[in-house]
């Protein structure tokens, strides 16, 4: 097809550089500097959508942002897949695939649109609510179907072969927009020296002036903006964004920017190019310069493709050569919109009519419109348009002063596109993203910024003054006062001159009326994404809701990906109108980051796959790696699990290395736990104070195991601590819960007593640790030290400084399964080597690593506890069994032991933690299970507690299990059940959680 | 998100760097054990949910680790002062 609506010249593209691109798998011809929208428009393209709720077909509206119907799927591969973009803001490249995104099976030929012609009495607002509500259960088919026939966009099934990026920046002034405004504000705020970002959505510079006519200093509009932007871009201190999308405002002037590289150039990006990056912005202050978005009427059958808003018009004629259409009427509240109709005959097309609203429209623009023959209808309004998949024609009819009401009788006018405008909104998305309200302009119609907390000016059309002189003189002066309050001297900039085309004044007009009520007429669109009409607006305030909040939810208006650009004003007039209230006294709804959708790359950034989330490894990891272990995430930690030989099951692995550790030796990397360096004089004391047992006598050298307690009582930590000097102690912690101890000892130390002396410092990753645990433990450490480590010399619950296999090493004689074992700990760079040198001289001894796997259940044989596993928050130490931990007498109330004390805390029937040996000891009940006194009881059944910790013990040849029942610890040996998922009742004796060598000893040799 | 200035550092630094810890001013009991149940509740759970001016407990978690107060609006997130662990807030309402 050729470009029939093409203009031979004009415009701001490069006729001389054709582009193919493909549109719902046709081919079509445009040129460098179009966007999808105009090259659709200069090819003929009327539909490109089907609508979401009645599958109308719709045409594209607007030129910008804005737009709500020509919502495109991008990409050539399923790799590439983009969704809900919009046509109006895709630069067009060479090889570009789109589709449209509604329409099943296809745009042309719809379905849907059998629901949608029969659909006006069908589909009410609040129809999803009323109509798939019940049952509950089959909501997540209703939705499906509901998806299906919408048509929401896809996203790729592939991976993002691009890559994206994020910066940080720093700025004196960012100036949100490039058009007359935010040139100026940046341009006086660069020259008077202060350091500035100014960042515009569009490929280019220059904001409205790129789509009028309108000169400024004398020149063409954009030969003003090539040569300010000449200068900002000479300047080392600015940084100039085009293809960026100022998407949030957020709190202390932290703003958020996503920028475009290469979505102009092709599918992909260029080889070793980033596709877009996302800046994160602080800026002392903020020049909000985001203009305004022209507001359509509200008519019947408004949604028509061939509708579209006055401005768009002027734009897709003097930015892009093209005349969207042949047979133009403009229906208008106000002067500006004449220039759509001034423009479209000038581009040598037809002009049936301007209908404006006002009973005696005068001044220039009227005037020029008058001299070039084209008839004005005063006091008149399109109060419907016909056609289907475009406009074939309108009908006009002269309305009463205020608007409300058809006067006059009916009169067919022949048209094939019809503009509107009702005068324009202010851009107010980004200062309402901080929190604060709009408020209502009379002289503006328009909502304008409200109240502010932020360092923010704003300047030009966003403050309701829309002439390119307002926003010439505003951007001046926001300049200029950001200079004054950065302290700043103010900047030698001289005021350019515009040219001032005297407007008279607009009529406040939102809804054009029908000669039928509204609630019979044809439909009239507010909301074209949401098929949200004025009948539906009204009919929600019918039914009592009289928020305008509740109207929006409840319509649906502005839940679109448009975030009712276009709408929302409209749809405040209509409700204010039905409640029969001001606008400012409804009120408005305010808008959320994202100004415009962003793609999830730009927001990842780098931050994924391997770089998703920091991973930690011990200095032993390489080790690991090569013995094919296999790995559990603990914290940010990478844990061995186990460590299978070739043809073993997780399970068979599991009893090697449990039955090797008990009977010779076995080894754990221990490097993960927390390891917290603890010094000052009231080190000991500030112990005392933070676990539940005794420190005042603990001596040099030995160790003690102690739990910690938040203020309720509650166990939430544990591990062992060394006393390494009189006023020096090394703190160990569980794996996980490192980073939280510290912060907990920090907070207790600073604002509890800070009178105590005494220094926290993360030893964790200075240390490597490694356990080796089993009746040859001691024999293998013989073979690699010199000190003494007998019985006598080296006591249980000893340390000892010495040297192993050459490195100097603190050796503790600690033990978490129970067995004969010593935790070596050395610097961590020497990890390895001892760690192999262990198993060089450990062969003999059958030296069997073991992980968290095999830890977990040799602890759970000697019914140690693991904080996390076997606590969560709600027990305390005497429900664990654990009172021995816990000293009463110590002279400072400890933290938890007033939270013990509490009522709750000392009832008999607490759960407590007990061992569980089911009956059938092949059994392994699953953890978390719940138990029950009476299997018979009627659902729901009392639960009695749950399973903790369960394993297959191979050391004892049966299940084993922990976990909590009421009053536990005085029921050993009677019967509790845990009814499973699968029917089976298991059925358990309770005992106590040490099931292997309750004297101790094993380790005690 | 908020810019924050560490009294300790004596710098401005991003949101990101900090943990919020609830609100400021909470003292432990001189004598727990002496507290009625109800007393301990109060210290323990019972917190203020204003719509204005909090004073807040913060720490330099990514930087110092040190812990300081924050006067802030919980409404306009303004954030009116800073200030040490045992100095008192300047701005009250």
């Amino acid at each position: 097809m050729s470009q029939k609506n093409r203009l031979q010249s004009g415009g701001r593209i490069d006729r001389s550089k054709p582009l193919t691109f493909t549109y719902n798998g046709k081919q079509f011809k445009g040129f460098a500097g179009d966007t999808l929208a105009s090259a659709l428009l200069a090819n003929g393209v009327d539909l490109v959508g089907r609508s979401f709720k009645y599958s109308r077909p719709r045409g594209i509206v607007a030129a910008g942002a804005e737009e709500p119907n020509a919502i495109m799927q991008l990409g050539a591969t399923e790799a590439t897949q983009v969704p809900n973009v919009r046509a109006t803001q895709q630069e067009l490249f060479s090889g570009l695939v789109a589709g449209s995104t509604n329409g099943w099976p296809n745009v042309e030929m719809d379905l849907m649109g059998l629901v949608g012609k029969v659909g006006g009495k069908m589909m009410p607002p609040g129809f999803y609510y009323k109509t798939f509500m019940y049952p509950q259960s089959m909501w997540e088919t209703y939705e499906k179907v509901i998806r299906q026939a919408a048509g929401l966009g896809r996203s790729p099934k592939e991976y993002d072969p691009d890559i994206y990026d994020k910066m940080n920046q720093h700025c004196d002034v960012m100036v949100v927009g490039a058009g007359p405004a935010g040139l100026m504000a940046a341009l006086a705020a660069a020259r008077g020296g202060a350091r500035v970002i100014i960042a515009d959505e569009q490929n280019e510079f220059g904001g409205s002036l790129l789509s009028s006519k309108e000169t400024v200093d004398g020149k063409a509009g954009s030969a003003w903006v090539a040569s300010v932007t000449k200068e900002l871009e000479a300047n080392e201190n600015v940084l100039v964004l085009p293809r960026s999308t100022v998407n949030g405002y957020h709190d202390h002037n932290f703003l958020t920017i996503h920028q475009r590289m290469t979505e102009h150039l092709a599918d992909r990006a260029p080889n070793g190019q980033v596709r877009a990056r996302y800046h994160r912005v602080r800026a002392k202050w903020v020049v909000l310069a985001t203009g305004a978005h022209e507001r359509p009427l509200v008519f019947a059958n408004n949604d028509v493709p061939g509708v579209m808003v006055a401005n768009a018009v002027s734009t897709y004629i003097n930015r892009y050569g093209v005349v969207p259409g042949n047979e133009l009427v403009l229906m208008t509240t106000n002067d500006n919109a004449y220039h759509a109709a001034l423009d479209w005959h000038d581009a040598g097309r037809k002009v049936q009519a301007i209908v404006d609203t006002r009973k005696n429209p005068t001044g220039p623009l009227v005037d020029a419109a008058r001299e070039r023959g084209i008839t004005v209808m005063a006091g008149s309004a399109v109060i419907d348009v016909q056609g289907s998949k475009r406009v074939s024609g309108v009908s006009v009819a002269s309305i009463s002063e205020d608007g409300s009401k058809v006067t006059g009788s009916v009169k067919k006018l022949s048209a094939d596109t019809v503009a509107s405008s009702g005068g324009w909104s202010p851009v107010v998305h980004l200062s309402c993203h901080t929190g604060s309200r709009p408020v209502w302009d009379d002289s503006a119609i328009g909502f304008v910024p409200g109240k502010t907390v932020q360092q923010q000016l704003t300047a030009g059309a966003i403050n309701g003054h829309y002439t390119t002189a307002d926003a010439l003189s505003e951007g001046l002066q926001a300049g200029q006062d950001a200079l004054e309050k950065l302290g700043l001297a103010k900047a030698e900039v001289a005021l350019p001159e515009s040219a001032q085309v005297s407007e008279s004044k607009a009529m406040a007009l939102y809804h054009i009326p029908h000669t039928k009520p509204t609630s019979q007429a044809p439909k009239q669109f507010v909301d074209y994404q949401n098929d949200v009409t004025a009948a539906g607006i009204e009919l929600a305030c019918r039914e009592g809701f009289e928020s305008i909040e509740h109207v929006k939810r409840y319509t649906a208006m502005g839940f679109g990906t448009d975030q009712g650009k276009l709408g929302n004003i409209n749809g405040m007039a209509i409700a204010a109108s039905a409640l029969n209230q001001t606008i400012p006294d409804t009120g408005t709804t305010i808008f959320r980051p994202n100004y415009t959708p962003i793609t999830f790359g730009a927001i990842v950034g780098r931050d994924c796959k391997e770089l998703f989330d920091p991973e930690r490894y011990s200095a032993m990891h390489k080790w690991h790696l090569e013995q094919g272990a296999k790995f559990e995430d603990v914290g940010q930690w990478k844990r061995p699990w186990y460590f299978p030989k070739a043809g073993e099951s997780m399970q068979e692995a599991l009893n090697r290395e449990c039955l090797a550790t008990r009977e010779s030796v076995g080894i754990l990397d221990a490097s993960t736990l927390g390891k917290i360096d603890i010094q000052g004089k009231d080190a000991r004391e500030f112990l005392g104070r933070v676990y539940s047992n005794a420190w005042a006598k603990l001596p040099v050298g030995k160790c003690r195991y102690g739990l910690m307690l938040k203020e309720d009582g509650m166990v939430f930590d544990d591990g062992v601590t060394s006393c390494l000097g009189e006023n020096h102690f090394l703190m160990t912690t569980t794996t996980g819960g490192a980073a939280g101890v510290l912060t907990w000892l920090e907070l207790y130390h600073q604002t509890e007593w800070p009178e105590l002396e005494v220094y926290f410092t993360s030893v964790t990753d200075h240390w490597a640790t490694m356990t080796i645990s089993g009746p040859n433990s001691r024999k293998l450490l013989e073979e690699l030290t010199d000190a003494d480590v007998s019985k006598d010399n080296f006591g249980f619950m000893d340390w000892k400084p010495m040297t192993v296999a050459g490195v100097p090493a603190r050796v503790f004689r600690i033990s978490f399964t129970g067995e004969l074992s010593f935790e070596i700990n050395v610097q961590a760079n020497y990890g390895l080597h001892v760690w192999e040198k262990l198993f060089e001289h450990g062969a003999k001894y059958n030296l069997t690593p073991y992980g968290t796997e095999t830890m977990h259940i040799l602890r759970a044989e000697k019914g140690f506890i693991i904080a996390g596993q076997d606590t969560d928050g709600s027990v305390h130490p005497y429900d664990l069994g654990m009172g021995w931990a816990v000293s009463m007498n110590k002279p400072f109330s400890f933290i938890g032991k007033r939270g013990m004390k509490r009522e709750d805390c000392v009832r008999a029937d607490r759960k407590q933690l007990v061992g569980l040996k089911t009956v059938d000891p092949n059994i392994v009940l699953p953890e978390g299970a719940q138990g029950v006194f009476d299997p018979t009881a009627p659902i729901p059944m009392p639960m009695v507690g749950h399973v903790t910790s369960s394993y297959w013990s191979a050391n004892l040849g049966r299940s084993i299990a922990m976990g909590f029942v009421k009053g536990g610890l005085e029921k050993m040996g009677e019967k509790v059940y845990y009814p499973l998922v699968d029917g089976r009742v298991v059925e358990a004796e309770i005992c106590s959680p040490i099931f292997l060598d309750p004297k101790g000893e094993r380790q005690n040799v | 998100m908020f810019l924050i200035y560490c009294p300790h550092c004596g710098e401005h630094r991003e949101e990101e760097e900090f943990h919020n810890h609830g609100q400021a001013h909470i003292a432990r009991p001189l004598d727990p054990d002496s507290c009625t149940d109800e007393e301990w509740g109060n210290y323990m759970f019972f917190r203020k949910n204003p719509k204005g001016l909090h004073h807040e407990l913060w720490v330099h978690a990514a930087g110092c680790r040190k812990f300081f107060n924050v006067t802030r609006n919980t409404a306009t997130y303004e954030i009116k002062e800073v200030y040490k662990i045992g100095e008192q807030p300047k701005v009250v309402e």
